[in-house]
């Protein structure tokens, strides 16, 4: 009886530890773009926040956040609809494919993803140049959907395969064709895998710092995560308006992340591949 | 199948495989053939002469770049370590069920999904010299004794090691919970009855068995601790004294700040050859299990 009382509450105090380890940084960190100048630099720190606008006011007219966050609406989400496109015609045929070949494939596709992005940059970046591409979303985009492709491909592949091969026989007995039984049957109940894919590929774009920074050098097309990195202030860091440009970019994740969380575990841990 | 689905299959496959193909086995293969040439990229009229292996010799004898692969192991190593430990714990704990289960699923999910380049800023703040919170937190009011952790050679690799764990422990947890999620429950229930303790189901079912899922942990997080850029750019910027300039960082400023691209690209498929090697290592002991498992 004791022992299991005494499990229990190691098992309590070990939740609260993990979320604590987990929250209490970013939340400490957050709480800047609420509070006011002067509770910044205070030492013993102030936790909690006077909760003024003055950082987010500041950060959106001196520093133009909102062009960074449309930017990268635009990166993000052009990224993953084109991945999601390519990835589900890739994932179907190497669901229905022989196995040998389509692991083979997921193979050669796992390769892709352990590359490290450096040993792309250099021709990536000459190419861009060439094409008249760096500074533009497309030149983002172009490498990024390259870089989500496999985790989605992989994803979607599994999801397919889940399915009974007879859905699409009795789609294609119906006068349906091959393409026409992917899109009205196989794709509305793929939802679940469509959606985590996207999550996924979302984020990654949303998140991406390096390739961003070298091909991305003009402000107005730059995204978030090159405005946070790149924050000067004048004299001092600017770190409240770095806390409230990193809320602002941070918001959308964090309601994915509490909406979607059963999605996020499947979907790594079943690809388990990082996205 | 027919021969029409089958050619309908592989065209269905062909445009992700032409995006993979030209946007990254093609640019591999051309950061192969670059680091055999000299190229400066703000002198083009230098054009672009082959070199033949002097790019490599020359990175043989660089100081930086042996310091640079030095301190990049240390990271590796050291991250790797303890994202392995901490994830395993926390993978117990969300595997468990309870109430709040979903709820510190989705607090452990927030470090991984937040920007890298947020988590450095955020780490940045917090080892602040003047009024980092962790600065308070070890001497508390006594600014006499502040430490500018970032500006110290040890301190700064060690900021970028801590900053790395927060941010990545939660992905090895992940890893660790597909494992622990395929041991079947009456296991533990068999032994229950046999009258073994917490401590002895552990040692003796879930720890051999969830030994394939924590190398898988252990592979992906040293092959990805390799790519480690954004933390170290932002934090420290390589700094001090190159104490955090880690491998793809100094790729990066050589070829991208001082435009040295033949040089760059020759660190470049270092680092690749090195993840290469990691990856095969990867592939032969576990990727086939896996493909069986999942396919």
């Amino acid at each position: 009886m004791r022992k299991g009382w005494l499990q229990k509450t190691g098992f309590v105090m070990g939740v609260f530890l993990a979320a604590a380890f987990s929250l209490a940084p970013f939340l400490l960190f957050i709480s800047l773009a609420f509070k006011t100048q002067a509770q910044v630099t205070a030492i013993p720190p102030q936790l909690w926040p006077d909760f003024s606008l003055d950082f987010f006011r500041s950060a959106i007219a001196r520093y133009g956040i909102m062009g960074y966050l449309v930017n990268s609406t635009i990166v993000a989400g052009s990224t993953t609809v084109a991945t999601i496109t390519l990835g589900t015609l890739a994932g179907y045929a190497l669901a229905r494919l022989p196995r040998r070949l389509a692991q083979l494939a997921l193979m050669g596709i796992l390769a892709c993803a352990m590359f490290p992005q450096i040993a792309i940059a250099g021709p990536i970046w000459r190419f861009l140049q060439l094409m008249g591409w760096l500074n533009t979303y497309q030149g983002l985009v172009l490498p990024y959907v390259a870089l989500t492709l496999p985790l989605s491909v992989w994803i979607l592949a599994l999801f397919f395969r889940e399915m009974p091969e007879e859905l699409e026989d009795a789609a294609l007995v119906d006068g349906c064709t091959r393409l026409g039984a992917l899109v009205r049957v196989i794709l509305p109940l793929s939802a679940p895998g469509l959606f985590t894919a996207a999550i996924l590929s979302f984020i990654y774009a949303w998140n991406e710092f390096f390739l961003a920074l070298l091909i991305v050098t003009d402000p107005v097309k730059q995204t978030m995560p090159v405005g946070i990195a790149l924050f000067q202030g004048e004299h001092t860091v600017p770190w409240g308006e770095i806390a409230a440009a990193s809320f602002i970019t941070t918001a959308p994740l964090v309601v994915m992340v509490l909406l979607f969380q059963r999605r996020i575990v499947t979907g790594l841990s079943a690809g388990a591949i990082k996205g | 199948m027919t021969r029409r689905d089958r050619n309908l299959y592989l065209v269905m496959l062909a445009p992700a495989a032409l995006v993979l193909l030209l946007l990254i086995a093609v640019p591999i293969g051309q950061s192969m053939i670059l680091s055999f040439h000299r190229i400066i990229i703000s002198l083009p009229q230098l054009k672009t002469p082959f070199v033949g292996l002097e790019n490599y010799q020359e990175l043989l004898r660089d100081p930086v770049a042996r310091h640079s692969f030095w301190i990049t192991a240390i990271f590796v190593g050291t991250t790797t370590f303890f994202e392995l430990v901490i994830g395993l714990v926390l993978a117990l704990l969300i595997h468990r069920r309870f109430p709040g289960r979903g709820a510190l699923r989705a607090c452990v999910l927030i470090p991984w999904a937040i920007p890298t380049v947020v988590s450095a800023q955020m780490w940045r703040f917090l080892f602040n010299d003047a009024y980092g919170m962790i600065n308070y937190a070890v001497f508390g009011a006594e600014t006499s004794h502040y430490i500018p952790w970032l500006a110290l050679p040890p301190g700064a690799l060690s900021a970028i090691i801590v900053a790395d764990i927060w941010k990545t422990s939660s992905f090895a947890a992940l890893l660790i919970l597909a494992g622990l999620q395929v041991i079947p429950e009456d296991l533990y229930q068999a032994a229950r009855v046999d009258g073994a303790g917490t401590w002895k189901c552990f040692w003796h079912i879930t720890w051999p068995l969830i030994r394939p899922a924590l190398l898988v942990a252990l592979l992906f997080r040293t092959i990805d601790a390799f790519r480690v850029f954004d933390l170290a750019f932002v934090m420290t910027h390589g700094g001090p004294a190159d104490a955090t300039n880690v491998l793809q960082l100094y790729g990066y400023k050589k070829m991208f700040v001082e435009g040295w691209m033949g040089y760059g690209s020759a660190i470049s498929v270092c680092i690749f050859v090195i993840v290469l090697i990691l990856a095969i290592i990867y592939v032969l002991m576990v990727g086939r299990r896996l493909l069986e498992a999942s396919l």
